[in-house]
């Protein structure tokens, strides 16, 4: 583990910190613990990064004070706040836990507790774009830190010895010369007294002396409760009094209920009413779609009576949306010139000049998320305020959309954030929580509203469908000399206004504009495409059909010179440099460049290693291939070398991955670990089966029946991760979400590798029994 | 009335004989840790142990149950040390967590009627589980685990 301490690196951030001057009466509440460690001074002056992150130009930016995330008791429990949703990550663990290595506190005596949704107080909170860990590292050791010297001030003061002889070791602070100690938990009144440090003051720890971080021997807080039951996700808040809903949405995007007929479903057993659900007009964010709820005693009760409703909707203007059809659009506008993105060289004459040009339309449909846990939200309607239990990442965003929603005032508001059952993208949106605010403000009573798997399937905020299409042009030495990409997919932007059909700079910063290669004539466009259904962020985002595209045309590369595909990729990647590509208004996941460049060296090291680690280049049997890919996401870069058997029917099986990740410095390695090996299992879903479809502007799918994903049968039989160790001044950036980009393309090499057949279209499918 | 054995409790219920068992057990008793993810016996997140058996609750109506003994995650063991369970956070199996009270009921119902089972047999006997984080590797693992001492 490294971080950087260096203070001569600070770069300005001041304007971005936040003090909030929180009564001590709303931190006790907050933290539901009485006495203890709270303070009164708010003397916070600067936020002491020492790199700089996009943290601070997140909605409310970050606060740093120990007031907010940390208490003690008397009895030395250190209560630490989880500000960020849980959905699988670790995210809940790790950052308590930097707090705690910092704080010298023993891991076995901190309590996590999860922060409700109040960005004001505790800053951004949206749990996403594999972000907090790379924003937080440094704010949370900061955190710690501050709670750290405060206890070894008390200790000081009570001892009457300077400060600079005593040191916080294990939950206790000891007085090296004389060996008295006293224990947090008898420091907590007197600390609680002291002024908070300021920030520039602060002495963090020497990574050497690190017990927790980096170490990965520190298991998630939730591990006892997931294995016998008792972990809380959204469905399983159960209030005095509540009644449980399901809902029928119009099956069409931006369709209206003409008429329903509710007695059928008022005859159900335990069915006490029907009513109508306001929808709002498409698009409009995450607003609900409407249609018709059935309250219920239970969730089966409700579910029965709504299969016995009869319905009559208008599917408005989207009821003509064919994905056949709409493919056709996309590969025709793929062949036209599109809005330039990024201009360098002039590849219209390179590909003109070329020896050979090689070209390539890489199809991927829309997919669904699935989270294994369906939407769902419990909402306490009661005159102008309301609560929230739900699995939410955004719980500040929910919290904003429940007050203008029910048109109440946003601290009449609150939101309880319970774990997430999978989140994946999904869960950024809170259309589930606005209906129950709005069942339950109706009805006078707490509400649940369930999804079930149809109602996710067939309302999803979908992973674009895109065609990528790119021609590489190649001289007569093989060297490819020109580079044409055309990405045409309707954006996500699509969801929030009208008429949106140009992607938008973030989705164009995902593998499209920052592509690395060392080329000297490229151009990168974007044709218009239209929306038809609500499109919305999925895990990676545009980075899987980009990845999938750009790392298949390597493998089509090294295939047309006969070279070898990880030194075909090397050479593309060319000499270790920092990439500037000519993009106006380049996005880089919120990252400013200095901290955060495309550095071609750091991804030449992933291929090389996962290359050494993975065995490149090893005998496998017949009917067997290796395929290799490399993507840079989320800040991170991630090589992946899959290789797969096919059997003489198509039928494919995958032995072993391989991917190695530079995630610069990091916290947890055995959750890194988990993360990558599910991305792999992720990959291959997307790849093996991801397909939602629409006819007559309905999805065509429901249930895993039909929009299927992996099982353990055909999971790899083994995944190994290979982590970077990080350099002295390399910043943390993302674990979740860039796993997932490299495993498509990288089974595709290896099924071309194995068979000669070249898939451009996903999902697989049944292409190879062809 | 339908009377049925809930991790050792008599539970009555005199409502829909139809209502699946996971909504009984969810919604009615108050056992929450059994987990609805499909409602068509596709994810297995459902799972409970119906006499000696693995079940999916959402598709086995209370009335299906009746006069029999149910287990779910919660009575598996006193103190949550089955073995399964224990072999779970030995190799920290979960990610997010949902699915898991389903594949630990699919895997302790496994070792009940095949004590060895070998790496072919864990992948095939829990293929009816989804685990959408991907926790597979970690869920053979696991089940060898038990299977062999924790």
């Amino acid at each position: 583990m490294n971080f950087i301490d260096n203070p001569g690196k600070l770069r300005g951030f001041e304007k971005n910190i936040r003090v909030e001057k929180v009564s001590r009466r709303s931190i006790l509440k907050g933290l539901g613990i009485t006495g203890g460690f709270v303070l009164a001074a708010p003397v916070m002056s600067r936020q002491a990064f020492a790199y700089e992150t996009g943290a601070g130009k997140m909605p409310h930016g970050v606060v740093i004070d120990p007031r907010v995330f940390v208490a003690v008791a008397p009895d030395g429990t250190v209560t630490i706040l989880a500000h960020r949703a849980e959905m699988g990550t670790g995210v809940r663990t790790s950052l308590p836990l930097i707090v705690a290595e910092e704080m010298e506190a023993d891991w076995a005596r901190v309590k996590v507790e999860q922060a409700h949704g109040d960005e004001v107080k505790f800053g951004n909170q949206d749990t996403d774009g594999s972000r907090s860990t790379r924003h937080y590292l440094i704010p949370m050791r900061q955190i710690g830190a501050s709670a750290r010297t405060m206890l070894e001030q008390a200790a000081a003061k009570r001892w009457g010895v300077p400060a600079t002889e005593v040191k916080a070791v294990n939950h206790e602070v000891v007085h090296g010369a004389s060996g008295r100690k006293l224990g947090f938990g008898e420091l907590a009144a007197d600390a609680a007294k002291e002024s908070v440090p300021s920030i520039e003051g602060l002495k963090l720890k020497d990574p050497k002396d690190f017990r927790y971080l980096g170490k990965g021997q520190v298991g998630i807080v939730d591990l006892h409760d997931i294995t016998t039951g008792k972990a809380r996700y959204g469905a399983d808040v159960r209030l005095p009094g509540m009644k449980y809903a399901v809902i029928a949405r119009p099956p069409v995007t931006g369709g209206k209920l003409v008429k329903f007929d509710p007695d059928a479903a008022l005859k159900v057993p335990g069915v006490e009413k029907v009513m109508q659900v306001r929808g709002w007009p498409w698009p409009s964010k995450f607003q609900p779609l409407g249609g018709v709820a059935v309250i219920a005693r239970n969730t089966g009760a409700a579910i029965k009576g709504r299969d016995a409703l009869k319905l009559t909707w208008d599917d408005g203007a989207n009821g003509k949306y064919d994905s056949v059809a709409y493919r056709k659009e996309l590969e025709e506008a793929s062949r036209k010139p599109g809005l330039v993105v990024r201009q360098e060289g002039d590849a219209e004459a390179a590909l003109k000049g070329a020896d050979k040009v090689l070209v390539g339309e890489y199809y991927l449909p829309h997919l669904a998320h699935v989270s294994m846990e369906p939407p769902v939200a419990v909402a306490d309607v009661k005159g102008d305020k309301a609560e929230i239990w739900a699995p939410v990442q955004s719980p500040g965003g929910t919290r904003e959309d429940v007050a203008k929603t029910l048109g109440i005032p946003e601290g009449n508001v609150t939101v309880n954030v319970t774990l997430l059952g999978g989140g994946f993208g999904r869960k950024s949106k809170c259309d589930f929580a606005l209906e129950a605010a709005l069942l339950s403000k109706e009805l006078g009573a707490p509400v649940k509203v369930q999804w079930t798997r149809e109602d996710d399937v067939r309302h999803d905020f979908l992973h674009t469908v895109s065609v990528e299409r790119i021609e590489a042009g190649l001289d007569k030495s093989g060297k490819v000399i020109a580079w044409r990409h055309r990405s045409v997919a309707p954006s996500i932007a699509s969801t929030f206004a009208a008429g949106e059909k140009h992607e938008a700079p973030f989705e164009l910063g995902m593998g499209l504009v920052d592509m690395p290669f060392e080329i000297a004539n490229i151009s990168c466009e974007n044709p218009e495409a239209a929306a038809f259904t609500r499109i919305g962020w999925f895990r990676s985002v545009s980075n899987i059909p980009r990845a999938f595209a750009v790392q298949s045309m390597v493998g089509e590369i090294a295939h047309a010179t006969g070279r070898d595909q990880k030194e075909t990729l090397l050479a593309l990647i060319g000499s270790p440099r920092i990439v500037k590509p000519a993009v106006k208004d380049m996005w880089n996941y919120g990252e400013p460049f200095d901290s955060y460049p495309i550095d071609t060296a750091r991804l030449r090291k992933v291929v090389e290693l996962v290359a050494e680690k993975g065995e490149w280049g090893r005998q496998v049997p017949k009917g067997h291939g290796l395929g290799i890919a490399v993507h840079r996401s989320f800040v991170s870069y991630i090589a992946t070398i899959v290789e797969v058997a096919v059997d003489d029917k198509g039928k494919l099986t995958v032995p072993r991955v391989d991917t190695a990740i530079d995630c610069g410095t990091y916290v947890n390695p055995e959750r890194i670990a988990s993360q990558i090996e599910g991305a792999a299992i992720m990959g291959l879903s997307v790849a093996k089966y991801g397909e939602i479809t629409f006819k007559d502007g309905k999805v065509e799918q429901k249930n895993f029946d039909d929009f299927q994903v992996v099982r353990i049968d055909e999971s790899p039989t083994v995944t190994n991760v290979h982590i970077v160790p990080p350099g002295p001044d390399t910043p943390p950036s993302g674990v979740g979400e860039p796993g997932v980009p490299p495993f498509a393309p990288a089974l595709m090499n290896a099924i071309f590798a194995a068979t000669g057949k070249r898939i451009r279209s996903l999902p697989l499918g049944k292409q190879l029994e062809a | 009335m339908i009377k049925v054995k809930i991790n050792g409790q008599e539970q009555s219920w005199d409502g829909d004989p139809d209502l699946p068992l996971l909504w009984f057990l969810r919604d009615e008793a108050g056992l929450t840790g059994t987990k609805f993810g499909c409602g068509q016996a596709l994810c297995g997140a459902c799972t409970v142990i119906v006499d000696k058996e693995a079940v999916r609750s959402c598709i086995t109506s209370i009335n299906d149950v009746a006069g029999r003994e149910v287990t779910t995650i919660e009575g598996l063991h006193p103190n949550g040390d089955h073995p399964v369970q224990k072999a779970w956070r030995q190799v920290n199996v979960p990610q997010c967590g949902f699915c898991q009270a389903g594949q630990i009921m699919q895997a302790a119902a496994l070792l009940m009627d095949n004590p060895k089972p070998s790496h072919d047999q864990i992948r095939e006997a829990m293929s009816g589980n989804i685990c959408r984080c991907g926790c597979y590797q970690r869920i053979e693992n696991a089940v060898h685990l038990a299977s062999t001492g924790v």
